[in-house]
């Protein structure tokens, strides 16, 4: 035991004596085991964030077109809507014994970029966007009265609009913010929804009948054109809507409501399941994740590489220390021990600060996605690559320490322990 | 008892042209246990040689060494190794400290490979020569007499049967080289180690009540 300290001790000394090459390469291993850390676990935290994460509905009715569209525009609130479906589909769902909670929404204006979503109270009443979890206001809010002029708003979108309870807001035409679109129509803020941490939280709630009532929205539910007039009733027939958001009864109607649906009408999409579409997306764009993964891990192959060379070229200078080290007893494999256990200390100190350089990534990676989505990753989630790495990057580190090692362990006792060479 | 013996020892080292040449030639050495011998040799004559091959840092071509009872000839290396961290200590010309450790880690790094690291008497031993108030300085904050001391505080560290050293006053003036050679032979006695002490200084040697011609044990 004692010899083991003062193995480590020398290991400690001569890694202090080259210690900006210590720190350098100390750092490039912290950059490696940071980013392939980050690379997979943002990976694997998004595709189960996206694919599975607080979503709540099983399936999405829409305009005909491609699921992947209907699913990022209507769940995650971003791409464009690929078009309207008539409000008796709704009506024809909702009514559907099969169905347990069909929820329509109808979007196409925005206030400063965030979505306006014109829905009916269900979303409140009804819809558990996590098993168990419903929306609920915080404070003195409520939600919205659906025959009057007001908004419910996500907690991300109530923050950097700087929007509470009791303010006034009026909408601008589109998906994408235009300063010239603004109607004319005031919305007042009734309530602020908890954070949900998912794509709810960017959103702007307000009723259905407000966005048919928006000054300058035309109807074509029945394929021709309407307009509201304020005071006079809207027909069911002219009512149109983007999306109907389903949860079924069980798993088996989705099977069937795929088959009617997308097999065999004509006018609808059913994007079904949610999960197994937005997986369909990962797929397509697993390459990019494989060339971060490759970048990451070509960075730890290189911060291994500049282990072995500094060290590596370390060993001429420190022939005499070895010599002398000999001469007082020390074995040659002792000489081999101390150089591998420095390689290593290296790569462990590396990893250490390698988790540090995974927090700086994943805080600002996950600032980003949940600014663009309303998703939230979640930090101090485990993943097993936490431990695989370190212990693979010190595995790593040994084996960069062999090849310095077995030089050391070559240098002569007696014609090294002169000054001379 | 007989702490070293030596018997028909051969050395020989490749020479640049490629010749071998022959450079320890002994046909019989010995020294008791608390023992303090001097050889007397010019440059050259292969004193290092033959200290090198009694520490076991160089294996003899033919003969016979054995140290404490223990053959060394004919040992694997790391063997040697072993035996030499237990039983001697070895004084260089040079001193050979390491550069990156104080005085007391010098001394400390003495006992890492034999009996184990003893703060207190590394502490000691420092004290007893004289650099109580050295102790957390580098070898290069050290005077050369000052370093040398630490080298022979060192070569006690491990407790040795046997202390070994090579021209420890070369690098001494006259006056200085008397007193660390006093030291040294003081500090073997106290500690019941034998001392083999090689030079080419004959003031230094005349300390010694056996000291004997280099060439007249080292028959080439
Ligand atoms: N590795 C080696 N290869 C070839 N010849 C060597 C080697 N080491 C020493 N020699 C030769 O062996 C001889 C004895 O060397 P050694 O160092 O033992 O002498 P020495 O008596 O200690 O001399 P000095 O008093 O100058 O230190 C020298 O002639 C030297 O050239
Ligand atoms: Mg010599």
């Amino acid at each position: 035991m004692k010899k083991r300290i003062g193995l480590l001790f020398i290991v400690q000394r001569s890694l202090r004596q080259h210690a900006l090459s210590t720190l350098i390469t100390t750092l490039s291993i912290a950059l490696g085991t940071g980013l392939v850390m980050a690379v997979i676990a943002i990976r694997a935290q998004s595709v189960s964030a996206f694919t599975g994460g607080p979503i709540g509905f099983d399936a999405v009715l829409g305009a005909r077109g491609s699921p992947l569209q209907l699913v990022l525009n209507t769940v995650f609130h971003l791409e464009t809507s690929p078009g309207n479906i008539p409000w008796t589909m709704y009506q024809a769902v909702q009514s559907d014994p099969r169905v347990e909670l069909a929820i329509p929404y109808a979007l196409g204006d925005n206030y400063y970029g965030f979505r306006i979503v014109g829905t009916t109270t269900a979303l409140f009443t009804e819809f558990e966007y996590r098993k168990g979890v419903r929306f609920r206001t915080e404070g003195d809010g409520r939600f919205f009265d659906p025959d009057r002029q007001e908004a419910v708003i996500g907690s991300f979108a109530a923050q950097k609009l700087g929007l509470k309870v009791g303010d006034t807001f009026k909408p601008y035409h589109g998906l994408v913010f235009d300063e010239s679109m603004q109607h004319d129509e005031q919305y007042t803020v009734v309530g602020v929804l908890e954070p949900t941490n998912s794509p709810s939280d960017r959103v702007i709630w307000i009723p259905i009948e407000g966005v048919y009532r928006l000054e300058g929205h035309v109807l074509r539910g029945s394929g021709e054109e309407y307009i509201a007039r304020p005071g006079q009733e809207i027909p069911d027939v002219h009512k149109e809507v983007s999306a109907v958001m389903l949860k079924f009864r069980n798993p088996q109607i989705g099977f069937m409501m795929d088959a009617t649906i997308n097999k065999q009408g004509k006018v609808a999409t059913l994007a079904w399941p949610i999960g197994a579409v937005m997986a369909g997306l990962f797929d397509k764009i697993g390459w990019m994740n494989q060339i971060l993964a490759l970048v990451s891990y070509l960075v730890v192959l290189v911060a291994a590489g500049s282990i072995l060379a500094s060290i590596y070229n370390s060993i001429n200078e420190r022939r005499r220390e070895f010599a002398i080290l000999r001469s007082l007893g020390a074995r040659r494999k002792t000489v081999f021990t101390v150089i591998v256990l420095e390689a290593a200390s290296i790569a462990a100190f590396g990893v250490i600060i390698g988790f540090i350089v995974y927090g700086a990534i994943f805080t600002s990676a996950s600032a980003i996605v949940r600014a663009q989505t309303g998703i939230v990753l979640d930090l101090l989630q485990f993943q097993p690559v936490f431990v695989v790495a370190p212990i693979c990057i010190i595995l790593l580190g040994v084996v960069a320490g062999v090849v310095p090692a077995f030089k050391a362990y070559q240098t002569d006792v007696a014609t090294n322990l002169t000054p001379i060479s | 008892m007989s702490l070293l013996t030596v018997t028909n020892l051969e050395k020989a080292y490749a020479s640049p042209e490629g010749s071998q040449s022959r450079i320890i030639n002994v046909p019989h050495f010995e020294m008791d246990a608390g023992k303090q011998i001097a050889l007397r040799g010019s440059s050259g004559a292969g004193k290092t040689t033959f200290l090198n091959l009694i520490a076991g840092i160089l294996q003899a071509d033919r003969g016979h060494i054995v140290v404490a009872g223990e053959e060394m000839t004919g040992l694997g290396e790391s063997e040697r190794d072993r035996l030499r961290a237990h039983y001697i200590g070895y004084i260089f010309q040079t001193f050979n400290l390491l550069a990156g450790y104080t005085a007391l880690e010098n001394v400390m790094l003495g006992m890492m490979f034999g009996t184990g690291i003893d703060t207190n008497f590394a502490r000691h031993l420092l004290e007893r020569v004289g650099l109580g108030d050295r102790m957390q300085y580098r070898p290069s904050q050290l005077s050369v007499g000052q370093q040398q001391r630490v080298a022979v505080a060192r070569a006690i560290a491990n407790r040795p049967r046997l202390v070994l050293a090579d021209e420890p006053t070369g690098n001494l003036d006259y006056h200085h080289a008397n007193e660390a050679v006093t030291l040294i032979r003081e500090i073997c006695h106290e500690n019941s180690a034998a001392l083999l002490i090689v030079s080419h200084d004959s003031e230094v040697l005349g300390q010694f009540e056996e000291a004997k011609d280099f060439a007249q044990v080292n028959c080439v």
